[in-house]
């Protein structure tokens, strides 16, 4: 029989907020362990949280980049359940009405358009983070992420492979960068993803029973778990047996999925409102004002630079890749009104030495404008490509302006008609022999003269005029 | 009867509770006494009636998203029955 995947993904992303979201402790990564806590985020009795606005505001913009229904009014409830990582013994969540509801992202997949529904985003308190001793039956308690504020991202069960999930992972990931809302960060566990899949048989209208699968923390890994527990299930439902619903680990050593076992036995957590908290109210206003600050979002700038730049579909795509890199080729661009040798420089030579000195985009060390510069001079003739791209490399590692660069090492080109001439007029002078045998026909021999030209002006005669004159003289001869 | 005792079992163990039969047998009539005395509710009629979560009314206070201190670590871990001067320890958590 043919199964056919049915696949949902929950998002949790860590909001890019100085502080926590209850209390005004540091979010800061890396911190010795139990730095960042006051009594709020220890669950200290008698204390009361007091929301941060940001954590609002960022959930909202979220949800308008993902066309939720924003709820008006929402709730925070205690979702209650042990662990050490835990110290009040609940986390503050959203559950009935969450932030927002009912939205969608619209995925493009080699060149095919795909809807996937978002469910809900609802924010959330994170918490805290076990070291488990190697030699010791201790745990070690680091509570500095307790409290650090979350929105969960809960996507329909639209997807139907695993290119599909790695997809609307990828797009929600951008735009959550692009937003500057999340850092997506996902060693550091800014942007984690639980995946729920279940099969069915090609046709069935209703689902499988699904598994939950945690513990993955790339892209490539929740595309890898989903193939594996994808076989997984269609070996056990093949050979007659029943897939059960439970959570299962990915293991990226093992490259597999194993049952999660410990933990609370039944999910039983007994949401209740949280007594200590009102709840949000959004006002329309609000949302109009949060909707001004929205940037253009990645598909819809890929779009404009297509259309706007007449760029190829691949251009548009990695200069989008990030806010960084578009604005930088804009800059290029603008400077130098050749949008396309903007995007192939931008793409090949600035984001290849980016990658090759493992730098960020926002450390550049050639300036926009330079290169927008640089990229003129190339266009009206003052220095070659070939040029170019020596001076280039004295920008990226001098920082210096490609005028400056050029002027010092005397690298421009010799365009002025009469000075070539003399050259030309010395060079045909003192080859007789390949003049004649160029008037026998041996037209070959005008690449000789080329090279000596070339020579004599130390490669810095513009080639096209070295040609255009030759040709008259010789033809004058 | 509004309450099973393997219900009040459940809830126990849930909130990491341990009572004996004893016990359990009378937290199953009280709780079941306190449902029932809740079930009056249930003669009003609030067909028209928005769900209350909250006793007040009026919008959220919100903080501004400012640092401010937090606890020295010696002060975090004080009460904590075990420590190593910067984490809590706890039995290990994990198989």
């Amino acid at each position: 029989m043919e199964y056919e995947p049915v696949i949902g993904l929950e998002v949790h992303a860590q909001l890019r907020t100085q502080t926590k979201i209850f209390c005004g402790c540091s979010t800061a990564f890396g911190s010795p362990p139990n730095t960042h806590t006051c009594p709020v985020c220890l669950g200290m009795p008698g204390v009361l949280p007091v929301l941060n606005r940001k954590v609002v505001e960022y959930a909202v913009k979220m949800a308008l980049a993902t066309h939720c229904t924003i709820n008006h009014v929402s709730e925070w409830a205690r979702k209650n359940y042990f662990y050490p990582d835990l110290p009040k013994g609940y986390q503050i969540s959203q559950y009935d009405r969450p932030i927002a509801e009912r939205g969608y992202l619209d995925l493009e997949i080699d060149g095919a358009g795909k809807r996937v529904g978002i469910t809900r985003i609802h924010m959330e308190e994170d918490a805290g983070k076990l070291i488990h001793d190697e030699s010791a039956p201790v745990s070690y308690v680091d509570l500095n992420r307790a409290g650090v504020p979350l929105i969960e991202i809960v996507s329909e069960p639209d997807m139907r492979n695993p290119e599909e999930g790695a997809a609307y992972l990828r797009r929600l990931h951008e735009i959550l960068v692009y937003l500057e809302i999340c850092d997506g960060n996902m060693e550091e566990g800014n942007f984690r993803c639980d995946a729920n899949v279940s099969l069915r048989p090609r046709g069935e209208q209703t689902f499988g029973t699904r598994t939950e699968l945690k513990n993955m923390n790339s892209f490539r890994n929740v595309q890898r778990a989903l193939e594996y527990e994808i076989r997984r299930q269609q070996y056990v439902l093949e050979s007659g047996g029943t897939v059960v619903q439970e959570t299962r680990l990915w293991d990226d050593a093992r490259g597999a999925t194993s049952p999660m076992r410990g933990k609370e036995e039944a999910h039983d957590y007994r949401y209740f409102p949280d007594p200590d908290l009102l709840p949000v109210i959004v006002p329309g206003e609000w949302i109009d004002e949060i909707r001004k600050t929205l940037p253009e979002l990645p598909l819809e700038k890929r779009e404009r630079f297509i259309r706007e730049y007449d760029l190829p579909a691949y251009d548009a795509g990695v200069l989008t890749a990030s806010r960084a890199i578009a604005d930088y080729f804009e800059a290029v661009a603008t400077r130098c009104s050749k949008p396309k040798a903007a995007s192939n420089w931008v793409m090949g030579d600035i984001l290849g030495h980016i990658k090759e000195d493992k730098l960020e985009m926002e450390d550049c060390p050639v300036s926009a404008d330079d290169l927008g510069e640089l990229v003129r001079l190339i266009d009206d003739g003052t220095i070659s490509g070939k040029m170019a791209k020596d001076v280039f490399e004295d920008m990226w590692l001098s920082g210096k302006k490609p005028e400056t660069i050029i002027g010092e090492k005397g690298l421009a080109q010799i365009t002025d008609t009469g000075a070539l001439e003399t050259v030309v007029d010395e060079v045909l002078a003192a080859n007789p022999a390949q003049v004649e045998q160029f008037r026998g026909g041996k037209e070959k021999v005008f690449g000789f003269f080329v090279g000596q030209v070339m020579k004599k002006t130390k490669g810095q005669a513009n080639p096209g005029l070295v040609n255009e004159i030759l040709k008259r003289k010789l033809s004058d001869l | 009867m509004k309450i099973t005792e393997d219900q009040v079992a459940h809830v126990a163990h849930l909130a990491r509770l341990n009572i004996d039969e004893k016990e359990r047998e009378v937290f199953t009539k009280q709780l079941d006494d306190i449902l029932l005395y809740i079930d009056m509710l249930n003669s009003v009629d609030t067909t028209d009636v928005a769900p209350m979560t909250h006793a007040m009314e009026g919008t959220e206070t919100f903080r501004e998203d400012v640092v401010r201190s937090s606890l020295p670590v010696d002060a975090a871990l004080a009460n904590a029955p075990d420590d190593d001067g910067a984490s809590f320890k706890v039995p290990k958590v994990i198989e």
